[in-house]
């Protein structure tokens, strides 16, 4: 039985890690940017681990750099946080179904649901002899590693990067490119995916770059609720 | 560092419980063992893929289309994802191809 489980953890394991690679390089690129970025301010490689390990919030975290050095106020720290991270919401619900009935280890794929593993995992097919739980498991918590590692890295040796590594954080944008094209695939979701790239255009436009992911969100719920019947159709 | 260390631990808590909460909150309004209302498994179904449209806009919101380069690296890179996942229909291939190009394009042809 032993034997067994451990079979199948690896069988899960290697199915989940090639789906991280593009997130191990862009979390390590950005995470040790956040961390040189965190040693310029004066803060060690040790305060950007704490950071990325109990937050693990990627662009808040660079949100928060401003926010440690300024005045102290954790509540604003705390209502910035709300607002910057409020598409988790959407994270969650869409969720929901997914993460059932996983038991223990549910509580941390919540705790470490990033936009990179929301999108790995609701736009991959679970691999049809590869148990759900390891598998998910693992994606969350590779993700998780690379980045706390990253800037852990970052604020350890960031400064003495001589490798030109300008435009390399784009391996992000090109995830999020290729799992829009993953999700096209179906048609039911060529609607949304419309209405999630051009509501989204059109509120950068409207509230600016700092401003428009709230005002986007509740776009694109509206234009979801209301195109309803015309989408499931 | 302008706060102090306990400052600064404060703070950190502060993000971190914003952040859990925006990633809890669906999970405790629609719990395991209740069904949750349509609307909200409707929203489940088509939420990832508006998701996934925000999340590219959301990268790209820094691109300056007024002027040089005028976006010129992005919408390049972006075509050549798009055409390789068509050809190969390879995730990581995709990737690896489109970020090569744009560190091309950024270092070597548009500086």
């Amino acid at each position: 039985m032993k034997q067994d489980r451990s079979e199948r953890l690896k069988k899960a394991f290697a199915a989940a890690f090639p789906k991280t690679i593009p997130v191990l390089t862009g979390f390590l690129v950005l995470g040790m940017a956040y961390g040189v970025l965190m040693q310029t301010k004066g803060y060690g490689a040790v305060w950007s681990l704490l950071m990325s390990a109990i937050a693990f919030c990627g662009s808040m975290q660079f949100v928060a750099i401003t926010l440690l050095t300024t005045v102290f106020d954790p509540v604003q720290a705390f209502l910035l946080s709300l607002m910057v991270n409020a598409r988790h919401l959407f994270y969650g619900i869409s969720m929901l179904e997914k993460y059932k009935g996983l038991g223990k280890i549910r509580g941390f794929l919540i705790y470490t649901l990033c936009d990179e593993t929301f999108s790995i995992v609701s736009s991959v097919e679970l691999p049809e002899d590869v148990d759900r739980k390891p598998f998910y498991f693992f994606i969350s918590l590779l993700n998780y590693l690379y980045w706390v590692i990253g800037s852990f890295l970052g604020g350890l040796v960031g400064s003495f990067m001589t490798f030109n590594t300008r435009g390399l954080d784009f391996v992000l944008t090109g995830l999020f490119v290729v799992l829009f094209l993953e999700q096209w695939k179906s048609k039911q979701n060529r609607i949304p995916g419309i209405i999630g790239i051009g509501v989204t255009a059109l509120a950068l436009i409207m509230f600016g770059k700092d401003n428009f992911i709230i005002p986007a969100m509740a776009m694109i719920l509206l234009a979801l609720i209301l195109g309803r019947k015309k989408i499931c159709s | 560092m302008q706060l102090t260390s306990i400052q600064t631990i404060i703070t950190i808590l502060a993000v971190a419980l914003g952040t859990i909460l925006t990633r809890l909150l669906p999970f405790i309004l629609f719990p395991e063992k209740k069904q949750a209302p349509k609307i909200v498994t409707y929203l489940s179904k088509v939420l990832p893929a508006a998701m996934m449209g925000l999340l590219v806009v959301y990268c790209l919101k820094n691109v300056t289309v007024t002027s040089m380069p005028y976006g010129f690296p992005e919408l390049i890179s972006i075509a050549v994802i798009v055409v390789l996942h068509k050809w190969k229909n390879n995730v990581l291939v995709s990737i690896v191809g489109g970020t090569v190009v744009y560190m091309l394009l950024v270092q070597v042809v548009f500086v």
